[in-house]
């Protein structure tokens, strides 16, 4: 038998065995952080282990180590790609999109009427495939970022509204009393009261927005972009049967997905300490 | 009968208002849009024909809702179902992975969930890679997968239906796994008290008390599978499928074919939605769930 096929199964039994072994200190809080942890590791020793021991070609699954010193080599081409792709396309958008679906839900929030007719058609809207609108908007804002902004702006525009309006709309009545028995202005209650009740469900809206402005960028990009960006570079590393890039790309994705992420998570925890979800 | 009028005045009445004023929005917006492609090919009309010439171009820059509306009705009813001008012979290989990835992923959803609920070891290892999972923009890789597929000799279906189960089995695990946990302790140790085997407690009462938490769940899934169908058509030049139309809509300039694609899949979505919440409602009021 192979020997790197041998190392592959020692790996993988020790690996659970010790998986096993750990988690049954469940009170010891360190067993969160390391099991997860060593099977991550363990999962990379396998792959590595099962590329070499069966030969697999790289054009269909390249090696971690592979991957990774093809992503040490080409760091200039993956800080441009994540420039013009996560910083220009996705973050503005991001920020004008859900900017803009939250001003729009504090103005509509006097309304009922526009609120109930909004919010069943925002969550329709949410579970529509929108990105299919980036052909359209490639065609109307041209092949740089602009397009990928706008593409991004309108997938997190309805998540974000209907999240913003919930937040807003769902207050315990007696606070809301308290607040005019004090005789508070309506801008008073809003920022005292309102929006602070309202940032559960404003970080949830943030949150689910965050995945959809990565993704909407980068699938915006298989429609037509100049020759950068991480879309462009998948797409065409895709071609050339170049998967080692095409990974790297997708680790730097995964990446700056996990810490986009991460930053809207830390800063939930500082500002709404006060909520239940977030107690231990 | 009161009820109906509420139901009218509190929630037909209003998102109809919205519908509408959408539709005038984006008869006014196409006059900017196209009044430019109209300049250049009708010189010195009058202004209300340079308002209808907008709203009837053969390739505009916006297209307005009747001629979306008449491309899919004609190319719905007005050619035959297996041909490649039909939106029903794409919006049928399109459906076709959704449901198969969706199938997929839901089966999978559901097993990783039951792994996790029962064994400790799982739940620590494997729950929070599922939840870093998805901050990954995982459609960025549909090209690889369904080029790797197709160079070892998997075409068609298969590939698209991958991604699709990829997209919809997170919310079926992150579902499942609350919903399989919902029972409160007490009716754990009731079920104790009668001597359930663990199996048994999973098939009397874990598993009918997730059901609320796994339609929920379904329907956030399905919505993905078609995105994930869809996209899928894209990167890999394929000629069939709603994806593909749009691809094609683009190559050719054709905005009408890109709208009528983009409302066929808005339609299919409201149709996969609106299945599950009926079943959802069939089921949950047999068991009594609802009324």
């Amino acid at each position: 038998m192979n020997i790197y096929l041998l190392m592959f199964f020692i790996i993988w039994i020790g690996g659970w065995w010790l998986n096993v072994r750990i988690s049954k200190f469940e009170t010891f809080n360190l067993a969160k952080f390391i099991v997860p942890s060593l099977f991550g590791v363990v999962f990379l020793f396998m792959w590595e282990l099962i590329v070499i021991g069966l030969t697999i070609n790289p054009v269909l699954l390249p090696a971690p180590t592979a991957i990774a010193s093809k992503f040490s080599s080409s760091l200039d081409i993956l800080w441009i790609d994540f420039v013009q792709t996560l910083v220009k396309g996705a973050l503005s958008g991001y920020i004008l999109g859900c900017g803009s679906a939250f001003l729009t839900a504090i103005a509509i929030d006097k309304f009922n009427f526009l609120k109930r007719g909004l919010l069943p058609l925002g969550n329709f809207i949410s579970a529509l495939p929108i990105v299919g609108m980036a052909p359209i908007f490639v065609m109307w804002f041209g092949f740089d970022w602009q397009s990928k902004c706008a593409i991004v702006v309108v997938m997190v525009y309805f998540p974000m509204l209907v999240n913003s309006v919930q937040g807003l709309e769902l207050i315990d009545p007696s606070r809301q009393d308290l607040m005019r028995t004090y005789n508070a202005s309506y801008t008073q209650t809003l920022f005292k009261l309102r929006l602070p009740s309202a940032l559960p469900f404003i970080f949830n809206g943030l949150k689910i927005c965050s995945t959809l402005a990565l993704i909407g960028a980068i699938v915006a990009e298989f429609f037509g972009s100049p020759i950068k960006g991480m879309g462009f570079r998948i797409s065409s590393e895709v071609g050339r049967f170049a998967l080692d890039m095409v990974w790297a790309e997708i680790f730097v994705a995964g990446m700056a997905g996990c810490l986009f992420y991460g930053v809207i998570a830390l800063i939930e925890r500082r500002t709404t300490f006060w909520h239940p979800s977030q107690q231990k | 009968m009161g009820m109906k009028s509420s139901y009218l005045s509190y929630k037909l009445i209003p998102v109809t208002t919205i519908v509408l004023l959408i539709g005038v929005f984006w008869y006014l917006v196409a006059i900017p849009m196209n009044s430019e492609k109209v300049s250049r090919q009708f010189k010195d009309l009058p202004t209300s024909e340079h308002v209808i010439k907008c709203w009837s171009l053969k390739k505009p820059k916006l297209p307005t809702p009747h001629q979306i509306i008449t491309e899919m009705v004609n190319t719905t009813f007005f050619k035959k179902i297996n041909s490649k001008r039909s939106l029903v012979y794409h919006g049928w290989i399109t459906l076709q992975a959704t449901l198969a990835g969706f199938f997929l992923g839901t089966l999978f959803g559901i097993l990783l969930a039951l792994g996790i609920v029962h064994n400790k070891a799982m739940d620590l290892s494997v729950m929070p890679w599922v939840i870093a999972s998805q901050t990954i923009p995982i459609l960025a890789i549909a090209p690889m997968i369904i080029v790797v597929m197709n160079s070892v000799g998997v075409t068609g279906l298969l590939p698209k239906a991958i991604i699709s189960m990829y997209l919809s089995f997170f919310p079926v695990v992150v579902g499942m796994v609350k919903g399989l946990r919902s029972p409160d302790q007490i009716q754990l140790d009731q079920m104790k008290t009668w001597s359930a085997s663990s199996n048994q407690i999973l098939w009397y009462l874990r598993f009918p008390s997730s059901l609320p938490f796994l339609f929920a769940s379904l329907k956030v899934g399905v919505a993905a599978s078609l995105v994930g169908a869809i996209v899928g058509e894209l990167p890999s030049g394929a000629i069939s499928g709603l994806g593909a139309r749009m691809l094609a809509g683009t190559y050719y300039g054709q905005t009408i074919m890109i709208w009528s694609a983009l409302f066929a899949a808005a339609f299919l979505a409201a149709f996969l939605v609106f299945t599950i919440d009926f079943l959802q409602k069939i089921t949950l009021k047999r068991m009594a769930i609802i009324r």
